[in-house]
């Protein structure tokens, strides 16, 4: 009955969510109120008829319901319950349920946060995101519905797939999704302020948090998906230029964007059509990413076994809605006036420089992953293009972005003198050529990139505290000022991480054999037994290896080759020694002959900077959108008649 | 500064990142290619002589064979083997009978020597260029008996 139940419910936010998505932007078309006051409770509705139909899948899973077919494919009856939670976006269409009630619950959190803003904007922002949702709920129901009936049922589930039984699992898919989901909120704005012509500081002022808040989630979803792949892969890697991966990366580096020249958009009145181009590319780049993972046409380690049919839907919707939104562009950009002009050296200039490196760095990635579909679709063979390619594009791309990112926070709005920045800049200049020199000799062996690394990421470090520290003296910044300096100081952590770990990583694939040891990166293992563990849905082969540096044995670690009974593939957990300046890492391969096995033995220096910078930058993301002046809006707002507070909005830089 | 001086800079600028750009992407993505190939095509002297390619197929039932951390085993389209050596841990989905993408460099002995074993989330998932080789396969041989 449940099953039903949440079938139904979906039907029913299907034709809420048309409702939704058609007669707010009539009524703010043609000026009739009693169709615009309908956004906010079809925004609700949507919401809660969501929540029925995701809790209903989410209850059919807890409850062992494996006559619903969906269950049947991703659940057990040993499946311990935490993972039976984690298991409703185990799988495709569990995953888009997800997918869309977020979009619920981001429209209905536009709904509540904008009371103050003017009443046909919000009509037409929900509208938006309402059409953005009746295609996907098409989609969920014309192709993969998550609540179909297996008859006869299931004696049991297959099991969830072993490698997402996993923590990392039950956070990283809804972390992304939020993030990917999230750009529709800023596609929505973008569309909405074209819809009604008023592209001013007023709409980038209520764009910015949301936007930001989406850039947040996607950060932390990104950085999650990358540390889970470091640890439960069991191989080592935190990056692999996987299409799956260049994905989620591709709607990151057009949202950074995004955010630093919404920032221009709001105090110049600048960049306006190039904003709105870059809201409609990052979401479109979203819908992208959920094709690329969901239609199976390109080989990936995330590639699930897919069905044809879902990716020409995914494609069509993303066809409909690129083509729709730069059309709407293409016709009504041209009526948006020009903002303050600005010189050729000045803080306008230089993000602008900023903003066209990070479209080039996507636009990279984005032929990188999608050229073997080219070459395949035009019948020239079958290639893949390897993560070298990334590499030898991405790293001339951000250089120069990250050389100007140190000093962007000191150039001037409209005119900067260069000689007034450089006069400010030469001690941190001075430090990153010294750190750039020493510490790659001092980690063991200079080469260009590790210098380049090394000296970027103190150039970006030591240039925000010195400006920090100047600015603390004299008064108490906003959280603006601080949220851009933290998530910089972020981007300072992870290339130091990323330098250091591509420079100095050791790894070793060996043969060992009880009282065996090996040595990696200055410490020693010592393989002292494998024995046989049981597990609650699975049994193991546990190893111990004693780490020891220097003579002196620091600690144990148990690697552990898991069979689970539900399936016939063996699963790998590697067990790592996390610290400050580095992770030891040992995993199992296979049993060899006797009691040996092959082991992989790996010793990565500052790898967990890496995931420390993306907290830091996602830390800076929540401090910029806690910035007062967000807040102090809806005080003026509530007191002050809506037209004449946009007015003022506008008004002040 | 002059409004046409500017402009031009702008412009200049703006050309000479965008082929600075272009000239990187080509360069690296000439370098970086892997050409997919099936067991019948490398029989049939099609793979590249001096790029590293990429084998799709089936790992023979009974072909694999361990020597201490190198492994010996066969990529199959069911018509022709092609034997390849590896040496390093492979990925836990890697198993006779499955599909398998392995990417290799012709080595002296005739076995192709594997500097990389593809890996799947899902068990159940055959790689799209295993099935493809597999189907050229069966395709080409119904043609020879007719």
């Amino acid at each position: 009955m449940t099953p039903e139940l949440g079938h139904f419910a979906l039907i029913l936010a299907l034709c809420v969510s048309l409702v939704q998505g058609t007669l707010p932007l009539l009524g703010a078309q043609y000026a009739r109120r009693e169709w615009i006051v309908l956004a906010r409770p079809a925004a609700q509705a949507t919401f809660l008829l969501m929540l029925a139909s995701f809790g209903a899948l989410a209850w059919s899973f807890y409850a062992n319901d494996f006559s619903v077919q969906y269950v049947a494919e991703h659940s057990n009856s040993q499946l311990p319950t935490v993972y039976r939670f984690g298991a409703v976006w185990g799988g495709h269409e569990g995953s888009l349920l997800l997918w869309v009630f977020m979009l619920s619950g981001w429209s209905v959190a536009v709904a509540f946060f904008s009371r103050t803003l003017d009443e046909t904007m919000v009509a037409r922002v929900i509208a938006v995101l309402g059409l953005v949702m009746t295609g996907l709920l098409l989609f969920i129901l014309f192709t993969s519905n998550p609540f179909n009936r297996l008859i006869p049922a299931a004696e049991n589930g297959r099991d969830l797939n072993p490698l997402l039984q996993d923590p990392g699992l039950v956070f990283h898919p809804p972390m992304l999704y939020m993030g990917y989901v999230g750009f529709a909120v800023a596609f929505a704005f973008a569309i909405a302020a074209l819809l009604s012509g008023r592209l001013d500081a007023a709409w980038a002022r209520w764009s910015r948090p949301w936007t930001t808040g989406a850039w947040i989630f996607l950060t932390l979803g990104i950085a999650l998906g990358s540390w889970w792949a470091y640890y439960e892969l069991g191989w080592g890697g935190w990056w692999f230029w996987d299409p799956v991966e260049n994905a989620s990366f591709m709607p990151w580096l057009l949202g950074t964007a995004l955010l630093h020249s919404l920032a221009v958009t709001e105090k110049r009145g600048s960049f306006k059509s190039w904003t709105v181009l870059l809201a409609i590319g990052a979401f479109s780049l979203s819908l992208l990413g959920t094709f690329l993972v969901r239609s199976g046409v390109l080989t990936s380690v995330h590639a699930f076994a897919t069905d044809p049919r879902r990716g020409i839907f995914i494609l069509i919707l993303l066809v409909l809605v690129v083509g729709a939104s730069l059309t709407l562009f293409a016709w009504r950009a041209p009526k948006v006036a020009l903002g303050g002009a600005f010189g050729l050296i000045s803080r306008e200039s230089m993000l602008l420089t900023g903003n066209v490196l990070l479209v080039v760095a996507c636009a990279s990635v984005l032929l990188g992953t999608l050229y073997p579909l080219i070459i395949d679709a035009l019948k020239l063979g079958k290639i893949s293009v390897g993560p070298p390619y990334f590499n030898a594009v991405f790293v001339p791309v951000m250089t120069p972005v990250l050389f100007l990112l140190a000093a962007v926070p000191l150039a001037r709005w409209k005119h900067t003198d260069i000689k007034e920045i450089a006069l400010r800049m030469w001690i941190p200049g001075a430090l990153a050529l010294i750190a750039g020199a020493l510490v790659p000799i001092a980690m063991g062996g200079w080469t260009v990139l590790t210098g380049l690394g090394v000296a970027l990421s103190i150039w970006v470090a030591a240039s925000g505290v010195i400006q920090v520290v100047r600015r603390v003296r004299s008064s108490m910044p906003p959280a603006s000022f601080w949220a851009m300096h933290l998530g910089h100081f972020g981007v300072a952590v992870f290339v130091f991480g990323v330098t250091m770990v591509g420079g100095y990583q050791e790894e070793q694939d060996v043969r060992m054999e009880p009282g065996d040891t090996v040595s990696v990166g200055g410490y020693q293992f010592k393989m002292i037994e494998v024995k046989d563990v049981p597990g609650p849905n699975y049994s193991a082969a546990q190893g111990a290896f004693e780490v020891s540096r220097n003579g002196k044995v620091s600690q144990v670690l148990q690697p552990e080759k898991r069979n689970y009974f539900s399936s016939t593939m063996p699963m790998t957990e590697a067990a790592i020694d996390a610290g400050f300046t580095r992770d030891v890492y040992v995993s199992l391969g296979e049993p060899l002959e006797g009691k040996a096995w092959a082991v992989r033995v790996y010793y990565k220096p500052f790898v967990d900077w890496i995931w420390g910078g993306c907290l830091l930058m996602a830390l800076g993301g929540v401090f910029a959108i806690t910035d007062r002046r967000y807040r102090l809006r809806v005080k003026a707002a509530s007191t002050v008649p809506t037209e004449v507070a946009a007015g003022l909005k506008g008004a002040t830089p | 500064m002059k409004r046409w001086k500017k402009r031009a800079a702008i412009i200049g600028g703006g050309l000479v990142a965008v082929g600075i750009a272009a000239a990187l992407v080509l360069n690296a993505l000439n370098s970086n290619i892997a050409l997919y190939v099936t067991p019948s095509e490398v029989f049939a002297g099609k793979a590249p002589k001096s790029q590293a390619f990429r084998i799709g197929g089936l790992v023979k039932e009974g072909s694999l064979r361990r020597d201490n951390l190198t492994v010996h085993f066969v990529v199959t389209d069911m018509v022709k083997d092609i034997p390849v050596a590896y040496t390093g841990i492979l990925p836990d989905l890697f198993k006779e009978g499955k599909g398998a993408v392995v990417q290799v460099k012709q080595a002296e002995s005739g076995e192709y020597v594997a500097t990389e074993v593809l890996a799947k989330h899902d068990e159940n998932y055959m790689p799209p260029e295993a099935k493809d080789a597999l189907d050229k396969a069966q395709k080409s041989q119904g043609a020879n008996k007719s």
